[in-house]
This record gives C-alpha cells, structure tokens and sequence, in this order.
C-alpha cells in the first residue's frame, strides 16, 4: 500500500524533473541558477520524506548539513557571476545600493 | 597582530553590549547543539561546550557580536508578526499559484518599481527587504537610500504592497528595538 | 477519533497540500516567459511547499527531538531561500538582464 510519504516522494521526483528541464532549456545562466537553487531545495525535502519513507528518520541530520550547503553554494556562485572572483568586493556597489 | 589583539573595525560594539550579545549567542548556539545532538553524555556536551566557545570567539574577533547581529529584544513584537506574514505568505501563495494555471497563457503582468520604506534602522529595512522576496509574487531587488526596488509579478500585487501594510507592520516591529 | 488519527489526518492533509504547491511551483518555472517571473514560481515551491511537507513531516514525527529538528529546518529555509532569491535578482539586475514588463509582455528598457 503507498502510503503519504509515497505520494509525496513521487510529487518531489516530478517536480524534481521539471526543474532540471528549466535548468538545461534557460535561456540565460542566471535561469540555470535559480534552477539548480530551486533542485536543492527539493532535495533537501527530498531526504527527509525519504527518512520517513524508509522508517529511518535519522536523514534529517543530512537535510540539515544539505541545506545549508545548498544556500551557501549559491551565494558563492552568485558572487562568482557578479564579481569574477570569491574573495574580494569590486566597487560597483555604489550603482544600486 | 596577535591572536587576541582585535583588528581595528569602526563597526564593533562597545565591550559591554558585546559581552552581553556574547553570552546570548552562546547560549543560542549551545541549544542547537543540544537539540540536534540528541547524546547526552560528557564528552559529547563538552565538544559541544568547546565548539560553541570556538565559534563566539570567532565572531567577537570578526565584530559582529553586537546588538545588531542578534536582536533578541525584537523577539516579543516578532512572535506576533511572524503570524501575520505566514497569513500573508499564503495569501500571495493561493494567488500566483492561480496566476500560473491560467489557460492558454499565465495570467501575469510584470511590474518594476520603487517604494518607500519608513524604518530607520539597517535591521529594519533587511527584515522588510526580506518579508518582500519572502512573500511569493515580489522580489526585492535592490535598496537605495529610503526605497527598495521591487519586481511584482502583477499589477494588483505591486498596488497591494504600495500601501504599505507591511511596511508599517515591520516599522512598529523595529520601534521595539529603540 | 483518537489523536493518533488525528494526526495521521492532518499529516496527510499537509503533505498532500505541499505536494500541489511543490507541482505548481515547478511548473510555473518551466511555463512562465522571464527569468524575473520565473523567481516568483521558484519562491512558491521554497516557501508553502517545503513548508507544508515539513509540517506534515512534523505531525507524523509527534513530540519528539526529530520534530524540533524539522523545525529547525524549517527556519533555515525560510532565512536562507529569500536571501538566495534576492542575490539573484540583484545580481541578474547588475548584469543589465532586462525584465519584461506590461501586461503584453513587450521588453521595455530600450527608449532610455
């Protein structure tokens, strides 16, 4: 019988593929980016309900580390596109800020 | 420079406010370690005690020990906000979750604009900033000076924002602050 | 009806919710037309999906040390997922991408 962490697992998966098309079809890379942000997300989500599928809920542990890992690999890679480079802030701050 | 010698930052907090925001992220941190630990036994409460120590000694060196950095005296007034804005968050979910399934092609009309923020703390205009892209239907994209510039996914959800619920809500969030 | 049942009600219910927000979410990023648009159908699934699947997580879990950690998970979604959001927006912002505006769709931006 499937129970709810079934269902919700399967709406992960096909949420997950749906992502991935973003991710390989956008146009521009920053697209891509929320994209893969968007998939991290989902896995996160993604191992605690299987922690719960598979009656193991010590998963969530992972979920934790993934998600924090998940959002700072983002921000670097943001400040990678931005600025060219991880260590240092450039000066066009001043435009928008 | 030694390892104790603290770096010259105009931002730092003076030494008594740091002393006490110190021991409140101690404090904050020793539970997380705590709760995600689940082995109560010495050694593993003393690795805990070491880290946390570690970890405070980290941010009192970096200057961001301060009342900025941990606000614990915005918490009151935010136990009350924190239910309004999940009741607004899912508001704006039911909404552009209905814009997306419109037939034939979404039902969305894109909007750049400024608006006007009224906090007068840094804080403040983060925690707004944030409630904004939090909330699903606008993105903050920017701050410059008192306005923040939004891209609304509506026209309806820009006018909704431009009279400034939230704002004021956030704004009576920071006066708790002063 | 025991509480047992209750709870095992309410974790359907939340989990099912949070399955349709996640699945409107995704679709909304592969059917909206801009990348800015897009962020808003990306803010759905990080915002009432994840949050409603934990809920649901949370009532299947009872009172226990593994809800609190679902909990703390909640929260760091909901600090983190704005901050990524923003950072993209703004980032794609500085690079001069061009958001479309106006109920037609048209690009605007070039008769500055």
């Amino acid at each position: 019988m499937i129970d709810q962490f079934g269902v919700a697992t399967a709406a992960l998966l096909v949420c997950m593929a749906m992502t991935l098309i973003r991710s390989i079809a956008g146009p521009t890379v920053f697209d891509r980016i929320l994209a893969v942000n968007s998939f991290g997300t989902k896995t996160v989500l993604l191992i605690a309900v299987y922690g719960f599928l598979s009656g193991r809920p010590d998963f969530l542990d992972l979920a934790l580390v993934y998600a924090l890992m998940n959002f700072i690999g983002t921000i670097a890679v943001m400040k990678f596109t931005r600025f060219g480079d991880l260590a240092g802030m450039e000066e066009d701050e001043e435009e928008i800020l | 420079m030694g390892l104790f010698d603290r770096p010259d930052q105009p931002w730092r907090a003076p030494r008594g406010e740091s002393a006490v925001c110190g021991v409140a992220l101690f404090v904050v941190l020793m539970a997380v370690w705590l709760l995600n630990s689940g082995h109560y036994t010495t050694l593993m409460v003393g690795f805990g005690v070491a880290s946390s120590l570690f970890v405070v000694f980290l941010s009192w060196r970096m200057g961001i020990v301060d009342r900025e950095g941990l606000p614990v005296r915005l918490l009151p007034r935010a136990v009350l906000y924190a239910p309004w804005l999940f009741k607004e968050i899912f508001k704006a979910n039911v909404d552009v979750a209905r814009r997306i399934l419109t037939l034939y092609e979404p039902n969305i009309s894109p909007r750049l604009f400024d608006t006007g923020v009224t906090q007068k703390s840094d804080l403040g205009r983060v925690i707004y900033a944030n409630s904004i892209t939090l909330t699903p239907g606008t993105v903050s994209i920017g701050v410059r000076g008192s306005y923040i510039m939004v891209h609304a996914i509506a026209e309806e959800v820009a006018d909704d924002l431009q009279e400034g619920k939230m704002d004021r809500r956030v704004t009576w969030l920071e006066g708790a602050g002063s | 009806m025991s509480a047992a049942l209750v709870a095992e009600v309410l974790g359907w219910a939340f989990l099912m919710a949070g399955s349709v927000f996640l699945l409107i979410g995704g679709l909304g990023l592969i059917r909206l037309p801009d990348f800015y648009t897009r962020i808003h159908a990306a803010g759905i699934t990080d915002t009432m999906g994840a949050w409603l699947v934990l809920i649901g997580l949370m009532f299947s879990a009872g009172w226990t040390l593994i809800s609190v950690k679902l909990l703390m998970l909640l929260f760091f979604l909901a600090v983190t997922s704005p901050l990524a959001s923003h950072a993209l927006a703004k980032a794609a912002f500085l690079r001069g991408l061009e958001p479309m505006l106006g109920r037609g769709l048209e690009i605007e931006g070039d008769d500055d």
